[in-house]
């Protein structure tokens, strides 16, 4: 059901844990429904400097946290908040139907993410 | 390494099984309900293979109806006993932990009117007969209970659910699909009127079962079309796939004793060293009526489908309960009716081990699993490593 890049992103994710002191954390799902996604992120100047996730999920849970995270640094607020679903399941050359939920799991992850810094910084 | 611990899904086909079906493939290959020699020859094969599985059974050969599985089985008995009977009532009774085939049928006839009442479990994952005594009304027309169910092996009191139903007169059906190989059935002793079996479940060929159904029971037919099996299921006979389920039984059967020590004495030391190396975890089920061949664990903060992949990256292969397994959103119907929460029921994995595999694959195994459980842990945001101690947040 899941291809080879799919496998070797799960098998070889290297984004996972958590940043010491991050500066926006974005949880979504919960445990009842079967998956649960958390990503920390460093930023300085607006820019998203490291990305790091926690899943509790899937295989395809676990691949498309590692490849949204990798997508991530490196880019602006705005750019990472341009990142969709399709983009994470075009990196990972297609996800079964029934887990492209996975991928939105992990662009509402990003946006939560980067909306708990902005609340940060507004304050 | 390659293990394959999934022989509750399905088994590999036995080498003395595949050669006794070849010959009907290409030599004796004729159509049993052909009048000239080429069908006199198979249909000769067939009667044969009826008349081995009804003695293994304990059943008559003119009980024993040839299906293509399971599920079709499964169908037929539920749906031809509801419609037949249907005039003495609509109430039907089965299980929470039953197979798909017979819970998707259920809903169906449900649809048509009847009413079917589903018996719990207790956390030993068995139904109790006090539940069945209460359960039953003056319109309980049928009885369908699993006689071992595929996920964590309870095995059901059959024999004094068959005794109960037949002081009743009522009508007793059971899906036996994964009970077959490792159980001795005997439909007379245990008062069995109706019986499903799948001939993959024990190192036969996929896409062939049977029904047995017990004389005098009326269970009006599934398939219609020509008249084979006496006319109650239309379809060319698979000729090839009987005998080898034919042969497959009689294997089970004639080797079941030893199979069952060496299956068991890998499960039980699996089990054991689970539940001692791996932290947070739990056993499905009980240990008391489990199938020989049958582990279900539930491991704490992390999925299931996340470690079956992670096992099979490692070339174990298992089954998981979780609802990423199944496709859609709720985690396995069987896991949760054992009293787990949905957290338990998504992490939920299980080991079904079978004839050919080895204590070295065993141990393999359980090293592997060591080592997915604490990686997917190590990023699971519910689980968190304090001061070297592990501490759930």
């Amino acid at each position: 059901m899941y291809n080879k890049k799919v496998l070797d992103t799960y098998a070889n994710a290297k984004n996972t844990g958590e940043i010491e002191n991050a500066d926006g954390v974005g949880t979504v799902g919960n445990a009842s429904c079967g998956d649960i996604m958390q990503i920390s992120l460093k930023i300085e100047d607006d820019r998203i400097v490291d990305a790091k996730f926690k899943t509790f999920g899937c295989a395809a849970a676990i691949a498309s946290s590692e490849t949204a995270t990798e997508m991530i640094k490196g880019k602006t607020l705005d750019e990472a908040l341009q990142i969709k679903n399709a983009d994470v399941v075009e990196v990972l050359e297609g996800l079964p139907p029934q887990k492209i939920h996975c991928s939105v799991l992990a662009e509402e992850a990003i946006a939560a993410a980067i909306k708990d810094y902005r609340d940060k910084q507004g304050k | 390494m390659r293990v394959y611990l999934d022989n509750s899904a399905t088994t590999a086909v036995d080498r003395e099984v595949l050669d006794a079906m070849m010959p009907y493939f290409t030599d004796t290959f004729g159509n049993p309900s052909s009048l000239h020699g080429y069908g006199r020859e198979a249909l000769a094969v067939v009667d044969q293979a009826r008349e081995k599985i009804a003695r293994l059974l304990n059943a008559k050969p003119t009980e024993i109806y040839f299906t293509s599985g399971g599920s079709e089985s499964d169908n037929w008995a539920l749906r031809g006993a509801a419609h037949t009977y249907q005039k003495q009532g609509k109430h039907i009774i089965t299980t929470a932990i039953e197979h798909p085939a017979i819970l998707e049928t259920c809903k169906l006839l449900e649809s048509e009117g009847f009413e079917v009442t589903k018996l719990p479990v207790g956390r030993d994952g068995r139904v109790s007969l006090e539940d069945l005594k209460n359960a039953v009304r003056d319109d309980t027309i049928l009885v369908s209970v699993m006689f071992a169910n595929n996920e964590m092996g309870a095995i059901q009191p059959i024999a004094e659910i068959g005794a109960f139903c037949r002081e009743e007169g009522i009508l007793f059906h059971t899906d036996a699909v994964q009970a077959a190989g490792s159980i001795k059935i005997d439909v007379q002793e245990q008062n069995i009127d109706m019986l499903s079996l799948s001939a993959h479940k024990f190192h036969g060929p996929k896409g062939v079962g049977l029904l047995y159904i017990r004389s005098g029971v009326r269970a009006g037919k599934l398939i219609y079309g020509g008249g084979q099996e006496r006319g109650f299921r239309a379809g060319t006979t698979n000729v090839p796939a009987i005998v080898g389920m034919a042969k497959a039984l009689e294997i089970s059967v004639r080797d079941m004793d030893n199979d069952n020590e060496h299956i068991k004495a890998m499960r039980d030391h699996f089990i054991k060293r689970v539940l001692a190396e791996v932290p947070y975890c739990k056993l499905n089920g009980g240990m008391e009526h489990r199938l020989v061949n049958n582990a279900n664990f539930s491991f704490d903060y992390i999925e299931g489908e996340g470690i079956l992949i992670g096992l099979d990256l490692s070339g174990i292969a298992v089954s998981s309960g979780s609802a990423c397994s199944s496709g859609d959103l709720e985690p396995s119907h069987v896991i949760l009716a054992c009293g787990a929460t949905m957290e338990e029921a998504h992490g939920s994995i299980r080991f079904s081990f079978g004839k050919d595999n080895t204590m070295e694959q065993t141990d393999y195994a359980v090293e592997k699993l060591k080592e997915t459980v604490t990686r997917l842990r190590s990023f699971s945001p519910l689980f968190k490593e304090i001061k070297g101690e592990d501490t759930y947040v």
